[in-house]
């Protein structure tokens, strides 16, 4: 297995720049997430690591060694595709062998590698079908397993559950974490879907426009995002942004007024901002409660309600026309129509300056 | 009138229109099998069953003229054609349609136009090259020629195909070490399959039927393809046209296509609506 670094790495079609110079290490044995927007970059980040486009600019490097000339063939990767792409015209066999057939192994080599792979995803009486009897998962699996057998220092993933529906979509989320394990394998992951993200990832690349917005472990990127972005990004439903004044603000605490609301002193370290500076107050609807409790309140009126059972997300509109979302009780008698007060924890609060870089947190939660 | 009345209409005139066009398409052949199958005088009676069928005309077909030899030759070109071309149309295919290169709409273009020219206009032209190259009365100079016909339809055909294949599925042969070569082969041919079998069987027929090139850049007997062959039959004296000998060649050679469209009649279908509808 191998580490997979990238130096300065820029791509560009025709005129413009996909990637923009990126940094990255993707550490050994770990499962790193590539996650981002449509047109962030980060298909095409992960096929400049598989070869299949060329760097403009920059290095990449797989176990040290600069592989910018090989072709996917020779630096040591294997993909999974989110079309699965099997060759619809071969077994099941067949497809996995492809790559060992064509590297010249011989068959018994072949067939124990293909065998083993097969009993790791369970698919061993698939083996003699063709891709077109095969269901969705299990053309998934068959793709993970043509991975599998060409033992490759480094995994990607091009986001291969998107084509699966929201149950099996799960499943295969869990049994793709416990694939890493079992493999102890690098694996890389593309997915536009923060949960896969948050669930599979040791370790996530918050990517944006071609640039990294921040790197970190899941819990890193929820509690303490380095900007707007992330904290929008990471997090479902979305973080609430408010418009906010500082009022005052040391190393110890910002003091702010929100706007059409109260004052809050906010446990930030705020020491670079001036009193009066504009700043963003940013609250998950999960740190919120539909009641008249914590540091400051708002008021407001709810607009609609979305009842999942076990929890119900409330959209309120503030007095001043903001508007939030709150994650209340799943049993909660508030309607739409009704006039709430909604109470806000101070210590559960992040605080942006005007250019959306965070103030830095005094609370720290448990990071992983 | 009533609905159903009124389809049972419309289902008879359309049945009675697929008779129609059924008896005008066959019955020709039908009449190259009769009259094929009559001697001396009884050709010129409207008989639609010959009264005395004789085998005499096909036997004549082969002791008057080296027709077995003629079969052979267009077997031999007609094969040549569609493998040459088949391999030149999937391998440039691949190019026009998988790779970006400076010039590829022309380039398309302009093999398209290739099959523009009528083939009078290239035909002196071509009298020249075949000269130059030696290979006049050859059967290499008809199979030469024979693939400027072939070759623009194949290569369009085939490039629309491969364009329609997935990208993923070429990356993923990538990865998996497959050079061009390998990808094309052992990915790519083996999908291609329906197209191919079109292309190729429209490129044999048409190769098969082909007749001004192979009357003029033949000279003898034993290089003829049967339709020069067919058309050059003559009756012991100028005023005779030996009608039943060829009636009898006619159908011989047409035999073949049938077979061959019959064999492979379901793949051409699906080969020629694939390009269409994603397969």
């Amino acid at each position: 297995m191998a580490d997979v670094r990238l130096r300065q790495v820029r791509k560009s079609f025709g005129g413009t720049e996909v990637i923009a110079g990126i940094d990255l290490h993707i550490p050994d044995n770990r499962f790193t997430v590539f996650v981002g927007p449509s047109g962030c970059g980060k298909s095409t980040l992960l096929r400049l690591i598989a070869g299949l486009e060329d760097v403009s600019a920059g290095e990449v490097l797989i176990d040290g060694e600069v592989v910018n000339d090989l072709p996917p063939a020779r630096r040591g990767i294997a993909m999974v595709f989110q079309s699965y792409a099997l060759y619809p015209h071969m077994t099941v066999y067949d497809n996995m062998a492809f790559g060992l057939k064509l590297a010249k192994h011989n068959r018994k080599s072949i067939q124990d590698r293909v065998r083993r792979a097969a009993a790791i995803l369970q698919i061993e009486p698939l083996l003699s079908r063709r891709p077109r009897e095969l269901s969705g998962g299990q053309r998934q699996r068959v793709a993970i397993g043509r991975a599998i057998v060409r033992e490759p220092r480094v995994f990607l993933f091009d986001e291969p559950l998107s084509n699966l529906d929201a149950a099996l979509r799960v499943q295969m989320r869990i049994e793709l974490g416990k694939l890493q394990k079992q493999l102890q394998g690098t694996m890389v992951y593309v997915t536009h879907d923060q949960v896969e993200a948050m669930t599979l990832g040791h370790r996530i690349v918050v990517l944006n426009g071609g640039v990294v917005e921040q790197v970190g472990s899941p819990m890193e990127l929820y509690h303490r995002p380095r900007n707007l972005f992330v904290a929008g990004f990471i997090g479902s439903p979305m973080m609430n942004i408010l418009a906010a004044t500082l009022v005052s603000g040391d190393r110890d605490g910002a003091t702010i007024q929100v706007a059409g609301g109260q004052g809050l002193t906010v446990p930030v370290a705020a020491q670079r901002l001036s009193a009066g500076a504009a700043v963003t107050l940013g609250v998950r609807p999960e740190h919120l409660s539909e009641a008249a409790a914590g540091d400051m309140q708002f008021a407001g009126e709810v607009l609609m309600t979305e009842r999942l059972g076990g929890e119900t997300y409330l959209y309120v509109r503030l007095e001043d026309g903001q508007e939030i979302t709150v994650k209340a009780a799943g049993d909660t008698g508030t309607g739409t129509g009704d006039r709430v007060r909604i109470g806000v924890q101070a210590a559960h609060c992040h605080l942006f300056d005007s250019d959306g870089a965070a103030l830095e947190r005094m609370v720290s939660p448990p990071v992983g | 009138m009533k609905l159903h009345t009124r389809r049972a209409a419309g289902r008879m005139a359309f049945y009675l229109l697929v008779a129609v066009i059924a008896f005008y398409t066959v019955f020709p052949f039908y009449w190259a099998v009769v009259s094929s199958l009559k001697t001396g005088s009884a050709l010129f009676n409207t008989n639609f069953l010959p009264v005395h069928p004789a085998w005499k005309n096909y036997v004549a077909v082969f002791t008057q003229q080296p027709f077995g030899r003629n079969i052979l030759n267009s077997v031999i070109v007609a094969s040549s054609t569609v493998a040459i071309s088949l391999a030149l149309a999937v391998t440039a295919s691949y190019a026009l349609g998988r790779i970006r290169f400076r010039g590829r709409s022309t380039l398309l273009l302009v093999i398209l136009a290739v099959s523009m020219f009528p083939q009078v206009a290239v035909l002196s032209g071509m009298f020249q090259l075949i000269r130059a190259l030696g290979l006049y009365n050859n059967l290499l100079g008809l199979i030469l020629s024979y693939m400027i016909m072939a070759l623009p339809f194949t290569v369009w055909v085939l490039t629309t195909f491969m364009r329609e294949l997935p990208r993923e599925l070429e990356e993923a042969a990538m990865v998996d070490g497959a050079s061009p070569w390998q990808i094309i082969t052992r990915v790519f041919m083996p999908l291609m399959g329906p197209a191919m079998v079109t292309t190729g069987l429209l490129a044999f027929i048409a190769a098969w039927n082909e007749f001004l090139f192979a009357l003029t850049f033949t000279l003898t007997d034993n290089m003829r393809t049967v339709p020069v062959a067919i058309a050059l039959i003559s009756g012991a004296s100028s005023f005779e046209l030996p009608w039943g000998r060829i009636m009898a060649a006619s159908v011989i050679v047409t035999v073949p296509l049938i077979v061959l469209v019959l064999i492979f009649q379901r793949r051409i279908v699906s080969g020629l609506t694939a390009g269409a509808v994603k397969g």
